[in-house]
């Protein structure tokens, strides 16, 4: 029984690969001061940690590297995750000593090359969204949104007006946004979408009364279309004195192609790991700026970046922190995610302007060319002009037992990631597709070839769906189980005895 | 254009695909009146000049590569072994999302697991998360499992001032919204003793910081006999690299670890990305916010990792979800976790050791220089705080100016009734020669002000 577990184990635990006693001489540091006396009674006697050699370490992590799926090894079309090619330079970059070696508490003078780096990317982010402020400090998407609904909700009570209770949130959103708006106190309203996948203009009107005190919409929405009605629904929630948060998680169709500051929008939050190619890191870091209008910079969360003195032909300007007068107060300590804001400012530098429109242009060609391509063969329940993703059912009239989830599964068999699945929730099996603009013609054609496979493997074949992915390091995971034993860390023999 | 393959070809040819024959087209749906704006943005620079523009930005800083620093108070200079920045570089690991698709990505969930591993070691908890975004929010994170475990019934936090300040800051903002009241550090002058009296009915958690933000170290085993007592429930703030060699909160009775992760071989990189790291006993272990990988089976009875628990999280249980956290600081874990594998039993408690009999040697020095003192009676770790006889942003400059040394944090930022007092952290990155250069210039600061 033992061998057979072994030998189903495809890469032992780190744990399991050491020896007691062993360890890297090499990584030891030198004591060129004489010992002091440890504490009495507060060190302690065991620590359950690996015992391994370096190269155990590497290949041990190297073999863990290549179970993995990135967008380096192929194909990722992950909805709303914005999987583009995360350019080499940027990691060198964020890794010059100069950036990776600052301290965050030295004074400020010492570190004006930082902070000139991150007013720029203030000044650039406010352009490209058309606000007046922003703060880089939130560490991800999810935090830029509670950011920007502690900002909304200190705006009302900073008025006096403490009858908003609730926030607007369309079905289609992320679940980010019902989570958030919870968070800070509010009561979520959740409204429905009509048949083109817009928000319901009459459920909204009904709902926008003087108890909002905003409205959270992702656009392009999660169903991949831009909201035909945008303008009507900033001015709806506008006449019953609420704000209007745009979740910009889907900024990548939106670059030089609107700015949602000038469409009304009061504030919104970009995701630096998909627009900007920070890389995703298996899940973050992230990086989640917050952008405002002129009525909410005074509650920007601070420390934000400010020019204390303009730059001459003689001199650079001075760079120094500030924080905004009204401030909701920190999201996090010291400045935010700098590596990703180094990342990020690389990013745009090789753009430019014109860089950053055709990002968007082709993100939502190569959306439209997958949907208009896959349209005959899957059901795309809102057929218009999408954004920079699609959303389809993952689901055959004519194959009856086969789900989103076979589907995916299968795709790995062909090297491919599968869309985003059950997701929005609104779409019945969907599958939610989003190609960036990094991926060729040919890709996209291979992708597609292989869709129609699968669709005729459903109905030919479908067991082979079901029992899908079948080249993958690991079959379909016993979720149940995990769920069920709760085995969230190993331990050692010593303690287990105790009990 | 950078990064994007289309050939003129291909654009026609998809374009057409679509049944459309410009560009404006795809973007029917914007409101016209708002389509197309002007973007102004610089021009593109090539590879070659963004390095250079970059490397310009960089050099305008001082740095730990370019000074000696003895500055901490939350962010340390620590040595990272070459093998971990090169298998963070492995494409697989960095270039992959969240592993929502546990056949493709074992390595990712792996790596979680053992992290969770060594974290729940390191705490002496049970069971650890697989991170949040930094200390500060791991703490802010706390205090929400605390009031969901009370069920909105005991609504009050004590936060001992020792406690990092913005770690305090960060999980008042977090919590304006939710109605806890916190208590403790307002004067910033409690004792222990003090918070203690506060505990009641209504407590829901007692925080202390260990070491505490002014580096000292103590057992909070009898303050946790009185918070339990109370009912309440004991989070302590802690350092994962002071643990290699310090008693673990969780035998003292902690109740949730929380901490920053960035000692274990993580630059400095101004302030983030960081990693949060999140402990707990088992009872809380549903309540918990962010990602959990947990062991399980494939159809072929393999072993393999899943992230499990899921209905707690924001994508399933949406405005019910305690928290809206979705990543983790997946990479800055793996880091963390590669580092603590390199660095081994042994190793860790190396470091922690060197790094404590350094900071005591630098603090006897300083301790014997005119015009300043050091607080010996309560023990500490790698940080102490020093009486100056002056104030500190004076001294720094001179220390910068003078001896090429990136100075201590002026603590009365945050404390205003403690003036003139300078934390100094010392690790193993300090050398003596680096300790004596510090003295020097502390000693020539103190005859500068009498002179």
């Amino acid at each position: 029984m033992e061998t057979i577990n072994q030998l189903k184990t495809l890469e032992p635990l780190i744990y399991d690969l050491g020896s007691d006693g062993r360890f890297s001489p090499t990584l030891m540091p030198a004591c060129d001061v004489p010992e002091a006396e440890l504490p009495t009674g507060l060190t302690r006697d065991e620590l359950y940690l690996p015992e391994v050699a370096e190269m155990d370490v590497v290949r041990h992590f190297v073999r863990l590297s290549t179970m993995n799926y990135a967008i380096d090894k192929g194909f990722y079309p992950l909805g709303s995750c914005t999987m583009k090619y995360n350019p080499k330079i940027n990691e060198d970059m964020a890794r010059l000593p100069g950036f990776a070696q600052t301290h965050p508490l030295q004074e400020q003078e010492t570190v004006q090359g930082n902070l000139a780096l991150m007013y720029e990317l203030q000044q650039w982010l406010a352009e490209i969204a058309g606000f007046k402020g922003v703060s880089l400090q939130p560490a991800a998407g999810a935090q830029g949104e509670l950011a920007g609904i502690l900002m909304i909700r200190a705006y009302h009570l900073d008025r006096g007006d403490d009858k908003r209770t609730k926030i607007l949130v369309p079905n289609s959103a992320h679940g980010t946004n019902p989570a958030t708006s919870t968070m800070a106190g509010y009561t979520v309203v959740e409204l429905p979408s009509d048949d083109k996948g817009d928000v319901d203009l009459e459920a909204l009107r009904k709902a926008a009364d003087e108890t909002v005190a905003g409205m959270m919409i992702t656009v392009p929405s999660t169903l991949g279309v831009f909201d035909h009605n945008i303008l009507e629904i900033v001015k709806i929630i506008h006449d019953c004195g609420g704000l209007m948060y745009m979740d910009g998680a889907n900024m990548n169709a939106l670059l030089g192609v609107a700015k949602p500051g000038e469409m009304g929008f009061d504030v919104m939050h970009y995701n630096l790991h998909k627009t900007f190619s920070t890389p995703h890191g298996g899940g973050g870091p992230g990086s989640g700026p917050v952008a405002v209008n002129e009525k909410l910079l005074p509650f920007l969360p601070g420390p934000i970046v400010k020019v204390s003195e303009p730059g001459t032909d003689e001199y650079a300007a001075l760079y120094s922190w500030h924080t905004p007068e009204k401030t909701i107060g920190r999201l996090k300590a010291f400045h935010g995610n700098f590596g990703m804001h180094v990342r990020a400012y690389t990013y745009i530098t090789l753009h430019g302007a014109e860089g950053l429109k055709a990002i968007s242009r082709y993100a939502v060609l190569n959306a439209n060319y997958v949907r208009v391509k896959l349209a005959d063969t899957f059901k795309v329940p809102y057929n218009r002009m999408c954004g920079h993703e699609v959303v389809l059912e993952g689901r055959l009239a004519d194959a009856p037992g086969v789900h989103a989830l076979d589907i995916s599964k299968r795709l790995m068999d062909y090297g491919i990631h599968p869309p985003t699945n059950y997701f929005p929730l609104i779409v019945p099996e969907a599958l939610l597709i989003e190609p960036t603009e990094s991926e060729s013609k040919e890709t996209l054609d291979h992708f597609i070839e292989v869709m129609k496979t699968i669709a005729s493997e459903a109905r030919e074949n479908p067991e082979v769906l079901h029992s899908a992915p079948h080249v993958t390091p690991v079959s379909r995971l016993d979720e149940v189980l995990a769920a069920k034993q709760l085995v969230l860390c190993c331990r050692p023999a010593y303690l287990d005895k105790e009990g | 254009m950078p990064y994007i393959p289309h050939t003129k070809a291909d654009s026609e040819a998809m374009l057409a695909a679509i049944g459309i024959n410009n560009w404006e087209a795809l973007f029917e749906a914007v409101p016209q009146s708002h389509r197309f704006p002007t973007l102004n943005i610089p021009e593109s620079l090539n590879e070659m000049q963004t390095l250079w523009e970059m490397q310009s930005l960089a050099s305008a800083n001082a740095s730990a590569s370019s000074h000696a620093i003895f500055l901490g108070a939350g962010a340390y200079n620590h040595y990272s072994p070459a093998a971990v920045n090169h298998l963070l570089l492995r494409g697989e690991f960095y270039t992959a999302y969240t592993p929502y698709q546990p056949e493709m990505s074992q390595g990712t969930l792996q790596a979680i697991f053992e992290w969770q591993s060594m974290i729940a070691a390191l705490t002496g908890m049970d069971v650890a998360n697989a991170s949040h975004y930094d200390g500060a929010t791991s703490l802010a994170e706390a205090v929400t499992v605390a009031v969901q475990h009370f069920k909105g019934k005991r609504m009050k936090v004590i936060f001992s001032p020792d406690v990092h300040p913005q770690y305090r800051a960060v999980t008042r903002t977090y919590h304006q919204g939710t109605g806890v009241r916190f208590v403790g550090d307002k004067s910033g002058q409690a004792t222990l003793d003090d918070l203690v009296d506060m505990l009641d009915a209504s407590t829901a958690m007692f925080v202390v910081q260990y070491p505490n933000f002014f580096g000292q170290i103590e057992d909070f085993t009898a303050l946790s006999e009185k918070v339990h007592k109370a009912g309440a429930l004991l989070c302590v703030v802690t350092n994962p690299l002071v643990l290699g060699l310090l008693k673990p909160p969780g035998a003292m009775g902690a109740d949730i670890v929380v901490g920053e992760g960035q000692s274990l071989g993580i630059p400095l990189s101004f302030g983030g990305p960081y990693v949060g790291f999140f402990a707990t006993r088992t009872e809380f272990v549903r309540k918990i916010a962010g990602r959990i990988v947990g062991e399980t089976l494939d159809m072929d009875g393999r072993k393999a990792y899943v992230m499990t628990l899921r209905p707690r999280e924001q994508d399933i249980r949406r405005e019910k979800a305690s928290s809206n956290i979705c990543t983790n600081q997946g990479l800055m874990a793996l880091a963390g976790c590669i580092y603590l594998a390199m660095m081994g039993k042994q190793g860790l408690r190396r470091v922690a050791e060197v790094c404590y009999h350094k900071a005591h040697y630098a603090a006897h020095q300083i301790a014997n220089l005119e015009g300043y003192n050091v607080n010996f009676r309560t023990p500490f770790f790698h940080e102490f705080v020093v009486q100056c006889p002056k104030h500190v942003s004076g001294i720094n400059k001179l220390l910068l100016d003078e001896f090429n040394i990136i100075g201590g944090y002026d603590v009365s930022q945050d404390y205003p009734d403690r003036k003139n007092q300078m934390l100094i952290a010392v690790t193993e990155m300090n050398t003596k020669a680096e300790i004596d250069d510090l003295v020097e210039g502390l000693k020539r600061a103190a005859e500068s002000l009498k002179a």
